[in-house]
């Protein structure tokens, strides 16, 4: 017997009788009066940026006043002209040198301040990790309660690979204090529109 | 981890001799568990969720075998390759192999703590295998040469000026230096340079779903992340009850993790790996290393449902001053000490005495595993066995033997109180471990019999 028919067999044995999965729908999730609002407080709480905007030119704005290095912003938005396109070709080691990244994510959830992003928003996986900062768009209308409306948003999307991010990352290995740019961005700013 | 026999009571004396790092430790400790209450307390469903978190796992164990051949099925279709390792020695052998085949002999590692339980790094480096952990915290216990001393928080137990201080050594940082934004932009730039050139990234895994095959990975630092898309070839390593049914069940579960680990509403990054992209080779290995054995044991399988937010560490009054490597087990405090004895209860007999069953652990666990239950459980096993300590076995028989009988037991208590008042040093010395950071209270005049027989009217 291999390892494989080892392990099942010895998991039939000892597994107990079936017991039932509980439904979700059961749980009475939290919902919040202005999800909009209790988006912004709590990204902000974890280092987050948020600034609301009514055109996409604002963004070109704010990165190029706040950010040095223009020549090495890239974005996967084709409507930010004068931007460069990201080719999603490249060898994701080049992307070392991306000072600023700029997506798009596809909603936020109001509980914990994250957005969620796949494939299709990056292009090349490597990009909202190992840019020095990430720009993020968001639909202000796309913003849910909770994570499980998170996943019934998602349903049963094809995506590769996809993924909740929740400010930039951190680490407090050191003693419990708080350092932000731990491996990836250190900071990410999202851009709230109509 | 200790590589004599020394047992939790010795482990603990050392890391009790320094009484200020010990106070230091258990109120950071003590803060981080404050965090996680105040993270709860957003959530008004909380114990609803807990309920329904602990009710799935019910019935992930209830199930696992479909489970698993469910998700071997849909992880093989999605492109990843799946291997299964009965124990620690094979799953190391397979990771080798997998290295080997692509003639890497330099790698990255997320956070895993399979890997530390299999002893991956070790066996690893014998076969002459470059590691570099990519965590921070387990970078700076790496390259001190220790193991991790908590599972969220590998370096708990590092003072900022001592990692300055190993940081100058092995980074070149300026002596003296001990400030976490330099060292940990030191660690970043270390580091990188391992993300941009290792071709081979090992991540743990935090949930993998049967349903659609895909395994989600969480950190806060982004380094999981990191190795994995920079890297030609990905090993993903799980213990089999890392299970959950459905893609849905995630809601439940990434709202509970990073709240009752370190109070933040949710890691960074939770990162779902459903295909691997087109450049890229993505493994999976599935162990076992004694899991099937504890899913027999009735009284101790709620032990696999941990999702290793480590809650229980923070809370303990024994582990928050006696440390972590006072466990002598690669998962330390209330849940290490309930799963190392499956794994070899003669050398891990001790651990379930290091415990107050106080019963904290099992209240903050966020899939209502009855922790101090187990505990106690445990220890009635190890004593049944033969193999509990040899000290607290005789002790006890000799207490037995006490309150069994009413004349010894009051004859006892006389003697106690006239001993302890008249002739204290007979049991206040360093014979008796009591004593050990603990000062005798005055001996009553009376007993409670005696009192009850004078005042009952």
């Amino acid at each position: 017997m291999n390892s494989r028919e080892k392990i099942l067999s010895a998991i039939k044995t000892n597994q107990p009788q079936l017991q039932q999965l509980p439904a979700l729908e059961q749980l009475a999730a939290v919902r919040y009066e202005d999800k909009l609002q209790q988006f912004i407080a709590v990204l902000k709480t974890i280092g987050g940026t948020v600034i609301e905007i009514s055109n996409t030119n604002e963004i070109i704005e704010y990165v190029k006043y706040t950010f040095n290095d223009h020549q090495n912003y890239v974005t996967t938005l084709p409507q930010l002209e004068g931007i460069n396109q990201l080719d999603e070709n490249l060898d994701p080691h080049i992307l070392e040198n991306i000072e600023v990244a700029i997506v798009n994510a596809l909603f936020g959830v109001a509980e914990n301040g994250s957005v969620w992003l796949t494939d299709d928003e990056m292009k090349i996986r490597a990009l909202p990790f190992i840019c020095q900062h990430l720009v993020v768009l968001l639909d202000k209308k796309s913003v849910v309660n909770n994570m499980h409306e998170a996943y019934n948003l998602i349903g049963n999307n094809t995506y590769e690979f996809g993924v909740f991010i929740a400010g930039p990352s951190k680490t407090a290995d050191i003693e419990q204090s708080l350092v932000l740019g731990a491996h990836g961005p250190k900071t990410m700013t999202v851009f709230l529109c109509n | 981890m200790s590589s004599t026999n020394a047992k939790h009571p010795e482990l603990s004396t050392i890391f009790n001799k320094d009484e200020a790092r010990v106070d230091w430790h258990d109120e950071t400790l003590w803060w981080i568990r404050q965090k996680r209450d105040k993270a709860a307390w957003t959530i008004p469903e909380w114990e609803q969720l807990r309920e329904t978190a602990s009710a799935i796992k019910d019935n992930v164990l209830s199930n696992l075998h479909d489970y698993l051949l469910e998700f071997e099925k849909n992880a093989t279709a999605n492109g990843i390759v799946v291997h299964w390792a009965a124990d620690g020695k094979e799953h190391n052998e397979i990771i080798h192999s997998i290295l080997q085949e692509n003639k890497v002999s330099q790698i990255v590692k997320s956070k895993s703590m399979l890997t530390e339980e299999c002893g991956l790094n070790e066996y690893l480096a014998k076969n002459n295998i470059d590691v570099v952990d990519t965590d921070l915290g387990e970078r700076i216990v790496q390259l001190a040469n220790e193991h991790p001393s908590h599972i969220v928080l590998p370096c708990i137990h590092w003072k900022k000026e001592e990692i300055g201080e190993l940081f100058h050594k092995h980074l070149n940082t300026p002596k003296g230096n001990a400030d976490p934004q330099f060292l940990t932009n030191a660690a970043r730039i270390h580091l990188r340079e391992k993300f941009l050139t290792r071709r081979i990234a090992i991540t743990g895994v935090n949930f993998a779903v049967a349903e659609t095959g895909e395994f989600v990975v969480c950190t806060n630092e982004g380094n999981a992340d990191m190795g994995a898309h920079l890297a030609d070839v990905h090993i993903a390593c799980m213990g089999i009850e890392k299970i959950i049914p459905q893609r849905k069940h995630l809601g439940v579960f990434l709202r509970l993790l990073a709240r009752s680990a370190t109070g933040q509403p949710i890691t960074t990054y939770s990162s779902h790996f459903k295909k691997p992209n087109a450049h890229q080779k993505v493994h999976i290995v599935l162990v076992d290393n004694g899991r099937t054995v504890q899913l027999g044991r009735a009284s101790f399988r709620n032990s696999l449902k941990c999702i290793r937010c480590a809650a229980c560490f923070n809370t303990c009054p024994v582990y928050r001053r006696s440390g972590g490597h006072s466990y002598h087990t690669a998962i330390a405090g209330p849940i290490g000490a309930i799963l190392a004895p499956n794994l070899d209860m003669k050398k891990y007999a001790d651990l379930p005495f290091a415990s107050t069953l106080c019963g904290s652990c099992s209240n903050v666990c966020p899939v209502k595993i009855d922790i101090h239950n187990q505990l106690y459980q445990w220890r009635q096993v190890i004593t049944e066995e033969g193999y509990s300590p040899k000290t607290k076995t005789m002790a006890m028989k000799v207490m037995a033997a006490t309150l069994s009988k009413p004349g010894l037991f009051n004859f006892a208590g006389k003697a106690g109180r006239w001993v302890v008042k008249y002739l204290p040093f007979l049991v206040n010395n360093r014979l008796n471990p009591w004593y050990k950071q603990r000062d005798l209270p005055a001996a009553p005049k009376q007993s409670f019999t005696e009192w009850y027989k004078k005042n009952r009217k």
